[in-house]
């Protein structure tokens, strides 16, 4: 457990806290804390910055609200809800972590997750890593063709790995990673997605899987960013909208 | 998609044969994905997490983490961390994941995750560990016999012979 003692402000009004109980449904439970401390136990933040899961709740219960401002914890907590998930009165820890990064000031935002979603916002592909709709569609040409020199069974199989293909059953999504660093990395979903007689598609637009935006907490842009997505999907005509993680 | 892998399987589309393994007897573990298991679709996708791998790999040689499934501790690239500059809270934070995993003895983590791809994988580096993190549809493709030269950059030194398809060279 920590060692810090928590200092009480003044006033104990906890805006924060009632702010994010108003958000979610039975307040998260928020109130309902028996200090039994199993979501510290078994949360791996536990004791970053002298700080745990219980601590950061009762925190936010005393309306520590500048302290919770300040801290940089909510960027340790993955909000992985492993809390909720032991916690016997199920308290949402992970939504009060989720409103406690929106209170941070943009530019206090860590650099990496504000410049990947800033940078998927400015890309119509939604790619954190910048990747251009030519840079993607090369990249994809690229390695099919790679494969079926090297392994001509492909060419027979006829493999392929289409773009904006109109009515395509499954609309697919990739991570950057792959066409950027890891392009190798795609041939083998491919292969089993023919293997699997399955009829699919990447989109030119919103074809990036990764959404900083949602971890930045930055609610518009992930919405923006997801609708992009959903809109492409709907505009070809595909029935199912697949995330390869 | 661990969900199709599992019913493309089940329907027969995909045939894996983990026979590659009878006698090398590599092990496996798998890192339930904390936004695939816990927080979307819960414990049946945990079961078709291991379906697709056991049937990849041979039953015998997957060793489950403890604890697992919805009760899984997240590996740390969750949340953003990966980019958010707190390398050094982010190790440590994986170090609940790599004691874990060390654990099992398990030569190869199969991961289901980007986030969890690459923390996973620098966690083996960091703490010495020295298993593999794998993308799931390489352990599929090996499985299937389909998992070309170059697309083995996750797979160590004991894989990188094995089940090859035949090339043109
Ligand atoms: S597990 Fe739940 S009830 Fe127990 S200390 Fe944590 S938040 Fe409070
Ligand atoms: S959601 Fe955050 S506080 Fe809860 S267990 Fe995960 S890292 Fe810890």
């Amino acid at each position: 457990m920590a060692k810090d003692v928590i200092k009480l402000s003044g006033k104990r009004k906890s805006a924060f806290k009632d702010m994010v109980m108003g958000l979610l449904p039975d307040g998260g439970n928020l109130n309902a804390c028996l200090t039994c401390g199993a979501c510290c136990s078994g949360c791996p933040a536990t004791g970053f910055d002298g700080m745990d899961p219980r601590k950061f709740l009762r925190m936010a219960a005393l309306g520590m609200d500048d302290a919770i401002k300040e801290s940089r914890w909510p960027w340790f907590c993955t909000m992985c809800t492993r809390c909720v998930h032991v916690c016997p009165m199920e308290i949402n820890i992970p939504q009060l972590v989720f409103n406690a990064r929106k209170l941070t000031p943009r530019d206090k935002v860590p650099k990496g997750i504000l410049g990947s979603c800033d940078m998927a916002l400015s890309k119509p592909t939604n790619s954190a890593m910048g990747c251009s709709q030519e840079d993607f569609e090369f990249v994809v040409g690229d390695i099919l063709d790679e494969i079926k020199e090297e392994y001509p069974i492909w060419e027979e199989r006829n493999l392929v790995a289409p773009i904006d293909k109109k009515g395509a059953e499954f609309f697919i999504n990739q991570n950057s990673r792959e066409p950027m660093i890891e392009p190798e990395e795609m041939g083998p979903l491919w292969k089993i997605l023919n293997l699997a007689g399955v009829d699919w598609t990447y989109g030119s637009v919103g074809w990036a899987a990764e959404n900083y935006c949602m971890f930045m907490a930055d609610d518009d842009g992930w919405k923006e960013l997801t609708q992009r997505s959903a809109e492409k999907c709907d505009e070809l005509g595909c029935k199912t909208f697949l995330n390869t993680e | 998609m661990y969900n199709l892998y599992a019913r493309w399987i089940r329907e027969g589309r995909l045939k894996p044969d983990s026979s590659w393994n009878n006698d090398l007897k590599i092990k496996f573990t798998v890192q339930d994905p904390c936004q695939i298991v816990r927080k979307t679709f819960g414990d049946p996708a945990a079961e078709d997490m291991r379906l697709v791998v056991k049937a990849c790999v041979g039953e015998e040689n997957f060793i489950d983490m403890a604890p697992n499934r919805s009760n899984n501790f997240c590996c740390g690239g969750g949340g953003g961390f990966l980019q958010s500059g707190f390398k050094e809270e982010r190790l440590l934070y994986g170090r609940t994941k790599d004691e874990q995993i060390q654990a099992t003895k398990a030569h190869y983590c199969v991961t289901g995750c980007h986030n969890c791809h690459a923390q996973i994988h620098e966690l083996g580096e960091h703490f010495g560990g020295g298993y593999h993190a794998v993308h799931a549809w390489t352990i599929l493709g090996l499985a299937l016999g389909i998992l070309g030269e170059s697309e083995r950059v996750h797979l160590g030194e004991d894989l990188q012979e094995v089940n090859l398809p035949e090339s043109s060279g």
